[in-house]
């Protein structure tokens, strides 16, 4: 029998009864270490089924001490994974970025949802916009181009000016 | 503009008028915003903070609102007066304890006041007064735009605001709502709805936020949750939850004046007769009586006019104000012998309870009322 996690012969099989259910879970050795299997403290199957198995919805958590860090460091500003879990906030915008597994982790049953509804700044919104608008104009003329409508071509090559002085 | 001036008159939110029979005090809306660019202030070093300070201010003093506007870095401001504005609600204590780098611009009329390099780099705030926080966030939102045209800030189009810490994601919006609940207190009550209140994902504070106990029948309610729901919706859950408090006090009231008039009538009677004649009192126990003279204006035990000159006397008997008062750091023992001569001058001209009149119609004489008092 194969582990549910990888394709090496299982070694440890589990049985547990999550929600009234039959469960059964098959790990190789490794795996089996690396998600605190060994530690029956620290192991519960539902945790493996709702968020771990491949193909399933949301972040592997298992006994969070096995959680392997990576030593993980905002490119940004230096935060490291220490530092989060020590203040449990973070050094800059870009660490949400770089600790995306992490704010997965920490966002479960913390808010209502996990995706932002409401205000966006309206300058961003514009940029967008802007950037999209570029992008169809920049495609429009490569095909003036090669269709060698110059006239075209030209009045396209101005509006994406226009646009551009906007940006600066 | 300076300190003194900014002190002087008590803020709008503090005189204005009342509704839902004066269970809530004030509406409050905070947004939590962060620059692009520039490392959280807890993380920032000394130097990165003042760059962010330096990016950050001008654009918030060039605000149309913001003319004449207090603006001071919170290291040229002594220890008192922080705490002034702490218990006004204009900075939170967390951006008192801070020092080199960190900034309050205040507008004149004390409405809107925006902390920067609080726990992220800008907190804004709108203080109305009542329930109104739907007005609140409009015009705080409508500030918030305009300084989005000269600061870039910190977004994500699936996480939203980014802000220091992951509980504010999203709007980084924080509203909430001082409420006054006497009756609910009085009548054991309080607990019951407290907890449902709880239940429901929002949040129930003292009078100083985070981590303060309940003086004087006070109470905050917010919501925690800021990701995955609208602003809008947010407010509308909460103002419907606030006015159905404020309905439950108003019910809670009208009840205690059926069925205990001596209980209420004594203990607002009390109230009035030790802050009318203490010479040292301490800073909860004042509170405490001023919450009842509040209910017996609101009873109308008192003329009207009371429940503001409660208001007031609820911020000026604090200890910053009252060494702001004096001119000079007081004991806590000196304290609170200017604490009670400020009530006994304030109240000096508030005649004794008319609680005959006002219990009149309401339910039988005092005497027969409660068989067992007499």
């Amino acid at each position: 029998m194969k582990c549910d996690f990888c394709d090496t012969k299982a070694t440890v099989f589990l049985t547990q009864l999550v929600e009234g259910e039959m469960k059964k879970i098959c790990l190789c050795n490794a795996c089996a270490k690396e998600r605190g299997v060994t530690d029956p403290t620290g192991f519960s199957l539902a945790d493996l089924l709702l968020g771990g198995l491949p193909g399933g919805p949301g972040l592997a958590i298992g006994n969070p001490t096995t959680v392997s860090s990576g030593g993980k460091k905002c490119p940004s500003c230096g935060f490291t994974m220490d530092d989060l879990k020590k203040v449990r906030r973070f050094g800059c915008s870009e660490c949400y970025g770089t600790f995306s597994d992490e704010v997965g982790q920490m966002l479960r049953g913390m808010h209502k949802g996990a995706t932002h509804i409401g205000k966006v700044p309206e300058g961003l919104m514009a940029n967008q916009i802007r950037t999209q608008r570029l992008e169809e104009l920049r495609s429009r003329l490569d095909q003036a181009i090669a269709a060698e409508s110059y006239e075209e071509a030209a009045g396209i090559r101005d509006e994406i000016r226009t646009l551009d002085e906007v940006n600066h | 503009m300076r300190f003194a001036t900014l002190i002087k008159h008590p803020a709008d939110w503090m005189t204005g008028g009342h509704g839902s029979h004066g269970a809530v005090l004030t509406s409050r809306i905070r947004l939590a915003r962060n620059l692009r660019h520039h490392p959280f202030p807890g993380w920032a070093k000394r130097e990165q903070r003042a760059t962010a300070l330096g990016v950050m201010r001008p654009a918030i003093e060039a605000l149309a609102v913001m003319k004449d506007a207090f603006s001071h870095e919170l290291d040229d401001l002594s220890s008192v007066q922080k705490q002034v504005l702490v218990e006004r609600h204009l900075i939170s204590r967390e951006h008192a304890a801070r020092g080199h780098g960190s900034a309050a611009v205040i507008e004149r009329r004390q409405s809107f006041s925006l902390m920067i390099n609080e726990e992220d780099h800008l907190r804004m705030q709108a203080i109305r007064p009542g329930l109104q926080l739907s007005a609140a966030f409009e015009a705080l939102s409508a500030l918030d735009s305009e300084l989005e045209k000269s600061l870039e800030f910190a977004f994500d189009a699936s996480l939203g605001y980014l802000t220091t810490c992951p509980t504010n994601l999203g709007t980084g919006l924080r509203a909430s709502a001082m409420l006054h609940l006497p009756g609910l207190v009085l009548s054991d009550q309080i607990g019951q709805v407290l907890q449902a209140v709880n239940k429901i994902g929002l949040a129930v504070r003292g009078l100083y936020g985070e981590g303060t106990e309940s003086l004087g029948n006070l109470y905050q309610i917010s919501n925690q949750s800021t990701l995955g729901e609208s602003e809008e919706m947010i407010i509308r859950r909460l103002e419907r939850v606030i006015s159905q408090v404020a309905s439950h006090e108003q019910n809670a009231r009208e009840k205690l004046l059926e069925d205990d008039p001596a209980m209420v009538a004594d203990k607002v009677g009390r109230a009035y007769g030790v802050l009318r004649h203490a010479h040292i009192i301490d800073s909860k126990e004042a509170l405490n009586h001023l919450s009842l003279l509040r209910l017996g204006g609101n009873l109308e035990f008192f003329p009207r006019e009371t429940v503001l000159l409660c208001d007031a006397l609820l911020m000026d008997i604090q200890p910053a104000h009252l060494q702001l008062h004096a001119g000079s750091k007081l004991s806590p023992e000196e304290r609170d012998c200017s604490r009670a001569e400020i009530l006994r001058s304030r109240l000096h001209s508030l005649e004794s309870p008319d609680i005959g009149t006002s219990l009149k119609g309401n339910s039988e004489p005092l005497d027969h009322s409660n068989p067992e008092n007499t």
